[in-house]
């Protein structure tokens, strides 16, 4: 089972970890992205998420079916949150089941770092002195 | 950049020939475009590799970027793949999700 999103409302951890539970699953792995409220030693006020919604629903179920393929996982869930996020708040949640923890340990850092490379969602930092988009220049 | 036409057909299908595309831009690239949207007109069909050409020119501050790719019907797009009318294509910056 996969079951990708992508929302302007806050993620809902306890059902997406519900949402891959099951009876032949020995183990649940969790990443749950948080805003940090510094980059590079400055103080970050807000960020704020882009999306190209049908392109990053795409490549989110590329990326879960390709674990799918590549590891023995029982379900996976990839939720992401776009719009203002404030300093703790939670823009993305993965969780992977297994019946091994090894698949389900490998499956989740395989699914957020993917993201991170291919899915077109756009992070903008914003600082005292102004706004940075996040990865834009070298 | 333009390719030499010699062929008289090929010059009278160019001339009755224009495909108007809407490009999406996001993130930085929507900012450097001023607009979520950019209409480009051509004479001719090109790739994408001629399309990224084009915008650089038009909006020099594209080149400062890391990279940019070409997305066209929601994915990634090569260099030698041929745009048609049709299409839904994007510019996507670096991408920053998670």
């Amino acid at each position: 089972m996969k079951d990708i999103q992508i929302t302007e409302h806050s993620i809902d951890i306890a059902s997406c970890i519900n949402r891959v539970m099951a009876p032949d699953v020995g183990g649940i792995d969790v990443f749950i992205g948080t805003v940090r409220n510094e980059t590079r030693g400055k103080k970050v006020l807000w960020l704020e998420f882009e999306v190209y919604e049908d392109m990053a629903i795409k490549e989110m179920n590329s990326i879960a079916e390709v674990i799918m393929i590549q590891w023995p996982v029982h379900s996976i869930v990839i939720h992401h949150r776009i719009g203002k996020l404030q300093v703790g708040e939670v823009p993305v949640v993965i969780a992977v089941s297994a019946a091994h923890r090894d698949a389900a340990f490998d499956a989740c850092r395989y699914a957020i770092d993917a993201l991170k490379q291919t899915v077109p969602i756009w992070k903008k930092e914003f600082f005292e002195d102004g706004a940075v988009w996040v990865a834009a220049h070298p | 950049m333009r390719r030499d036409y010699t062929a008289k057909g090929v010059i009278l299908s160019r001339r009755f020939f224009f495909m108007s595309i809407r490009i999406l831009a996001f993130g930085i690239a929507r900012e450097i475009c001023n607009s979520s949207t950019i209409d480009v007109v051509f004479d001719e069909n090109i790739t994408v590799e001629v399309l990224k050409a084009l915008l650089v020119a038009q909006y020099p501050a594209l080149k400062q970027l890391t990279s940019f790719m070409i997305a066209v019907n929601g994915e990634y797009a090569q260099a030698s793949a041929v745009i048609s009318a049709n299409d839904e294509v994007a510019i996507i910056p670096p991408v920053s999700g998670g």
